[in-house]
């Protein structure tokens, strides 16, 4: 049984509207779209979709409350929940660098998280 | 009293970059002047990606925006007083500012450089009627409420307006375990990026109701629920299709607006389509050694250009500072057809920074194709075709010294959509 899907591509600013038929996380028909790039783009986003994941995390220190972290690169999509899920119990001590890692190997997905600001004091 | 060479108001992106490019330019005494607790501005609390692509040719978070320029002060030796809110300028640039250590202090200046940002239009702005129950915010407020206080404003939201901060703030709320039933959009598009309305909107199944908006707010103490409504071509709602969608708080996401409380106090002319000052090819007001750059200039959708822009306003102010400034022969600006505005205002050839003049504009309605044309009195100077404009995303072109030299009168900026125009 094939399935049939919309992805919007968002590569530029037209945002073609690709139908793509698929068999088995395999594609069988692509229609809709105008170039190269968005053709890999939506290949990527029907077999193995990724995000960055933004969020924050508690951070130990006085009139502070959150720390701003993300993922060093993008991580399956189908792993938000559960990565948010791990960053929940994770806590940081000041003095924080940006870059730091805060989470290692987020979910499985062999990406750390890391600080996206520097805190000290 | 104390006297600087350059006061910077704001230290938000448009203040950081200000500040480092006028030390870089040989400004001796700069000090940033900002009301927060710490630096960055609006960049602390965007948290998400997406910042910095034309700037550092990656893409990075907010805070890292920010902390790029942050920690490059020290080494810069520009003085920065935190906490401290200007309350009063005057057009002979002396400032008076309120803090609570020192109480009210007072700044002559050689030169400002203005750098507020803008804020969000509140419910007040909307006359949405109701009464006035906890539950109610603007998206920004939120944002900062979840990503720097750190707790969460509500658990079933409806979100109204779909710039980028609506949509963004859609995605933190789901992902923050909120459920978030639909944004609505009183225009037929959505005023935030592609991007955003995929990757915040539909990776999370959230709803986007284009020609709706809220009519009522139901509940006294706490939101119980909105009632929506479609409207027709003129934004006017339709009632018969309204409906009712339970939720505890509303998240309004209906614009910005540039804060210049304190330029108005210093007389410089303003531009009603921007609700900032007007200013020249260096960034200056009107009002003679006073410049402007960032979101309290106008509003803008990229953060990249918000630098530029302050690196100009550094450099004129540089420039300010080592020549004092003898007459120069100026250019009047002038948005004609499809354009909400063009920036600057006005251009003085003699003193302009670069060979380049980099003009910004908005057009008043999505386009497919459009025709960009600069006129002056003995015709056009430059010519440009432009496919998906949108009135979110800002138009930027340049024009060369000479290509401005040789316009006479004025420079009018005309964007045609083609083939509409034959059709009308
Ligand atoms: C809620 C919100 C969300 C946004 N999200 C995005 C986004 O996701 N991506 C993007 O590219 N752009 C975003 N923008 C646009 C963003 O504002 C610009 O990219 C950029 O941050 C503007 O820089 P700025 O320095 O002009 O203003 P701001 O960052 O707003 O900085 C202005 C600074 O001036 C200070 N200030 C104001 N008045 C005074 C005073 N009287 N005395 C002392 N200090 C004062 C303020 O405290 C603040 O720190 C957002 C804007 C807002 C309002």
């Amino acid at each position: 049984m094939s399935d049939k899907k919309n992805v919007t591509c968002i590569i530029c600013p037209v945002g073609c509207r690709i139908e793509v038929e698929i068999e088995n996380g395999n594609i069988l028909n692509l229609s809709g779209y105008r170039c190269r790039r968005s053709l890999q783009y939506v290949k990527d986003e029907v077999t193995s979709p990724k995000r960055i994941l933004t969020t924050t995390v508690r951070l130990k220190a006085k009139g502070a409350h959150v720390l701003p972290v993300r993922t060093r690169a993008p991580i399956p999509k189908s792993l938000l929940k559960e990565a948010m899920k791990e960053l929940k119990s994770v806590s940081v001590a000041i003095p924080v660098k940006m870059g730091d890692v805060v989470l290692k190997d987020v979910a499985g997905t062999g990406v750390d998280v890391v600080a996206s600001r520097s805190w000290t004091e | 009293m104390l006297y600087k060479d350059l006061v910077i108001i704001g230290g938000g992106p448009a203040g950081l970059a200000a500040a480092l490019e006028a030390a870089e330019q040989g400004v001796k005494d700069v000090m940033i002047v900002e009301r927060d607790s710490g630096l960055g501005g609006i960049l602390q609390q965007c948290i998400h990606n997406g910042f910095g692509l034309h700037v550092f040719k990656e893409e990075l978070t907010g805070p890292e925006y920010a902390q790029r320029f942050i920690d490059r002060l020290d080494n810069a030796g520009i003085e920065v007083l935190l906490d401290t809110m200007v309350i009063e300028i005057t057009p002979d640039k002396r400032i008076f500012a309120v803090n609570s250590e020192k109480g009210v202090l007072e700044i002559q200046a050689k030169a400002v450089i203005l750098a507020m940002g803008c804020r969000e239009r509140t419910r007040g702005a909307l006359n949405i009627p109701g009464f006035r129950p906890a539950g109610i915010f603007t998206a920004g407020t939120a944002q900062r409420y979840v990503n720097i206080e750190g707790y969460m404003p509500g658990k079933e939201v409806v979100i109204l307006g779909s710039g980028d901060i609506g949509l963004i703030m859609a995605r933190r709320f789901t992902l923050e375990g909120a459920r978030v039933k639909c944004v609505l959009e009183i225009m037929p598009y959505s005023n935030g990026l592609t991007r955003n309305v995929v990757q915040c909107l539909e990776d999370y199944g959230i709803p986007l109701r284009l020609s709706h908006t809220v009519i009522d707010i139901h509940g006294k103490k706490r939101v119980e629920g909105v009632t929506v409504a479609k409207v027709d071509e003129n934004l006017k709602p339709i009632l018969s299709t309204a409906e009712f969608i339970s939720c505890d708080t509303l998240l309004l996401s209906v614009g910005l607006i540039p804060e210049n409380e304190l330029t108005k106090m210093t007389g410089a002319d303003f531009d009603a389509n921007t609700q900032g000052p007007m200013v020249n090819q260096r960034m200056e007001t009107s009002c003679e050694g006073i410049f402007a750059c960032g979101n309290v200039l106008h509003v803008h959708d990229l953060v990249d250009f918000v630098t530029m822009e302050a690196k100009f306003a550094a450099r004129g102010a540089a420039q300010y500072l080592k020549e004092k400034d003898g007459p120069c022969r100026k250019m009047s600006v002038i948005a004609g057809e499809g354009l909400r505005y063009v920036l600057p205002h006005a251009v003085g050839v003699e003193k302009m920074l670069d060979e380049k003049q980099n003009f910004f504009m908005r057009s008043i309605k999505p386009m497919k194709k459009a025709r960009l044309s600069i006129q002056s009195e003995n015709g056009t100077i430059k010519t440009r075709m432009l496919s998906y404009v949108k009135p979110s995303e800002m138009i930027n072109i340049e024009l060369n010294k000479s290509e401005i030299s040789k316009a006479a009168g004025h420079l009018k900026f005309i964007l045609q959509e083609e083939g509409a125009s034959d059709e009308r």
